[in-house]
């Protein structure tokens, strides 16, 4: 569901991001993402050392972001928010702030943000979203 | 104000603004200022303050300038173990109290409160920043009535004896649970610490509470003025990061409940962590609420008619940091081009600036994360196509105000299927669609993840009434919006939470159901 046929993907990275993940892996280890709905930090993606989160049935993953030096980070969202989120592609930036729920970059003052675009039409015919016939 | 629950439940205070008093409150700490923040707050634990294991300190930021204002502790897990340790010291003799004793703190906390709500309004304002005629007209008259509210509620509260046959008889008995872990959002910082507070401690429980790492300094200053009527360790607050502070306190193996308002990924790790202690939950999860507007609001140009505008306009309330934000508006579309256009008329004259100017009716969002979220969500409303019909821009209100967090009032109008429409901002932009017949009002109503808040207007009874019922969602609005009472029940369905706030059935979120069963036979059952 996350990755096309030929490796287009949904998610990834701005250099910035990547940088301060290389940082927060060298102080947490391996890290994962889900993004968060609701109110307050909602709307938003959380980052956890891996296993801290569970993900589940109920979610799915987006797919990866490589960054060189780490072992690709899985994105992941509830099944009910991708949706809604289906014909969006997401890229992880950070941006200064404060707090984030349980979210690993608080403390250093950071906080991971969601820029987002529309699939084009070669994406949307990667994941199968063009409409049929 | 209508803002309040029911204005005649708060007396007047003491020190309420006298007609002399300046439209434009000094900024606490300044010369003329109401309030003060110290320099520093440590964590409360135990009656008093105590500095975090780690050592360590982080700045609070005013958004009302972006500047920072205090430093508060950084807490880790032993700051929470500590504060677990004093909370369950206090617990057997707290626990003990009679209602009577434990509802009359609670008043006295109320009445403190009132003597001082002025001082707590503005520092209230100054950290979240919000306007202070809300602070002073709803956050703190709010939670004074909360804690009245829940004093009586307890008072007033019994158990069950029920006669089974002649000789066996069952009593109910309400007993604490224990020590108890609280999560607190930065949108209310001072009403949604009291939200939890109140019926906790009315039901004896003993309390750890996290503030949001954004706000955590205006609960100190609540702390200042009634740390003395409360046993040391009844109520403990460790500060810091949710990574580094909330999660140890929700995965705490000593605690017998967390109650947590928040964000859905959150709400479900607090749950994975409760799945592994088995202990209850309460979560409050955000929204994206409806407000829907039947075509005969405007069959006059009534008084009716002005205040569904001012329904229409309360996306803008709290700068729409709110969890129920009414940010969705559904308008029919028979009226919808007259009724639009004065509703924007309204949006237009909602005055925006300095949070502490009695005048102001916007101020700042509560953190430079939250303004750039809802920068990218305006960004991505145009992507998808929706129009924006006003604002849409970060308001730069010059001099230092250039350095807050300021977003003007925004309105697009789009289609429910948008993402503008279905994710929670938490910023004041109004997603405006319209709809045709009522099956399309409930169908859009009740087309998104979550059920929160509603509001609908109609001046139709049963169509009200019909809605009302109709509408998935926790607390629907009818005729009226952004009302919160301590005797109503708020929460959520679906993915918006688990659990109620406010009304006396909170209490049973904080208690358990001690069942006696009791024969009074004088011979054996007969099986041995």
């Amino acid at each position: 569901m996350g990755t096309g046929e030929s490796g287009t993907s949904r998610v990834a990275v701005t250099a910035e991001a990547g940088d301060f993940l290389r940082r927060l892996t060298a102080a947490h280890g391996p890290l994962m993402f889900h993004q968060s709905g609701g109110c307050c930090d909602g709307s938003s993606p959380m980052c956890y050392p891996v296993g801290m989160f569970r993900t589940g049935p109920g979610d799915v993953r987006l797919g990866e972001l490589r960054i060189d030096g780490l072992e690709p980070i899985e994105v992941f969202m509830s099944a009910f928010q991708f949706e809604y989120w289906k014909y969006t592609h997401l890229t992880i930036d950070v941006v200064d702030g404060r707090g984030s729920g349980f979210s690993v970059e608080a403390p250093e003052g950071k906080r991971f943000l969601i820029r987002s675009r529309l699939l084009d039409d070669a994406e949307l015919a990667e994941f199968g979203l063009l409409p049929q016939g | 104000m209508t803002l309040t629950a029911d204005p005649s439940a708060v007396a007047e205070p003491d020190d309420v603004p006298a007609a002399d008093a300046p439209t434009v409150y000094a900024r606490p700490g300044e010369d003329g200022s109401v309030v003060s923040y110290r320099a520093r707050y440590d964590h409360y634990i135990g009656g008093k303050y105590v500095a975090p294991a780690s050592g360590q300190y982080f700045e609070d930021i005013t958004p009302v300038t972006g500047q920072g204002f205090c430093e508060i502790a950084r807490g880790t897990a032993p700051d929470v173990d500590r504060a677990v340790d004093a909370a369950w010291a206090a617990f057997p003799a707290w626990g003990k109290t009679s209602p009577a004793e434990r509802a009359v703190i609670l008043n006295k906390i109320a009445d403190r409160m009132e003597a001082n709500l002025e001082a707590l309004a503005v520092a209230e304002t100054w950290e979240n920043g919000k306007p202070v005629r809300e602070t002073l007209a709803a956050d703190l008259p709010l939670a004074i009535d909360h804690f009245r509210y829940f004093a009586g509620a307890i008072r007033a509260q019994e158990g069950g004896a029920a006669e089974l046959d002649q000789d066996t008889v069952a009593y109910h008995f309400h007993e604490p649970l224990g020590v108890v872990g609280q999560i607190i959002p930065w949108n209310f910082p001072i009403l949604m610490a009291v939200w939890k507070l109140a019926p906790a401690l009315a039901a004896g429980n003993c309390v750890v509470l996290k503030p949001a790492e954004q706000t955590p300094a205006s609960i100190h200053v609540l702390i200042d003025l009634i740390g003395d009527l409360l046993p040391d360790g009844v109520l403990n607050v460790v500060n810091g990061f949710g990574f580094e502070a909330g999660a140890p306190l929700a995965s705490h193996p000593r605690i017998r409940k967390i109650a947590f308002t928040g964000e859905t990924t959150t709400g479900r790790l607090i749950m994975q962590y409760a799945s592994e202690r088995l202990i209850p939950v309460t979560l409050e999860l955000g929204g994206k609420s409806p407000n829907i507007f039947f075509e005969d609001v405007a069959d006059a140009k009534d008084s009716f008619y002005d205040k569904a505008l001012e329904g229409f306009t309360f996306f803008a309330l709290n700068q729409g940091e709110v969890c129920t934000c009414p940010s969705r508006a559904l308008v029919q579309r028979s009226i919808y081009d007259g009724f639009v256009a004065d509703g924007l008329e309204r949006v237009g004259k909602v005055k925006q600036g300095d949070p502490l100017d009695l005048s102001t009716m916007i101020g700042a969002q509560a953190s430079n994360d939250q303004l750039e979220k809802i920068l990218s969500y305006i960004e991505i409303g145009k992507a998808e196509g929706a129009k924006l019909i006003t604002g849409g821009e970060r308001a730069d209100l010059g001099g230092d105000l250039a350095g807050g967090y300021y977003v003007q009032p925004t309105v697009f109008e789009g289609r429910n299927s948008m993402r503008i429409f279905q994710e929670e901002i938490f910023g004041p932009v109004l997603a405006l669609t319209s709809f045709d017949t009522y099956d399309d009002a409930i169908s859009i109503a009740n087309d998104t993840l979550y059920g929160l808040g509603a509001g609908v207007w109609s001046r139709n009874g049963s169509q009200l009434y019909r809605a009302g019922r109709a509408i998935e969602a926790g607390r629907v609005w009818s005729n009226t919006y952004h009302q919160y009472p301590a005797h109503a029940a708020f929460g959520g369905y679906k993915q918006s939470g688990i659990g109620r706030e406010n009304h006396k059935m909170m209490l049973d979120h904080y208690q358990q159901t001690k069942n006696l069963l009791v024969s009074y036979a004088d011979g054996p059952m007969g099986f041995f």
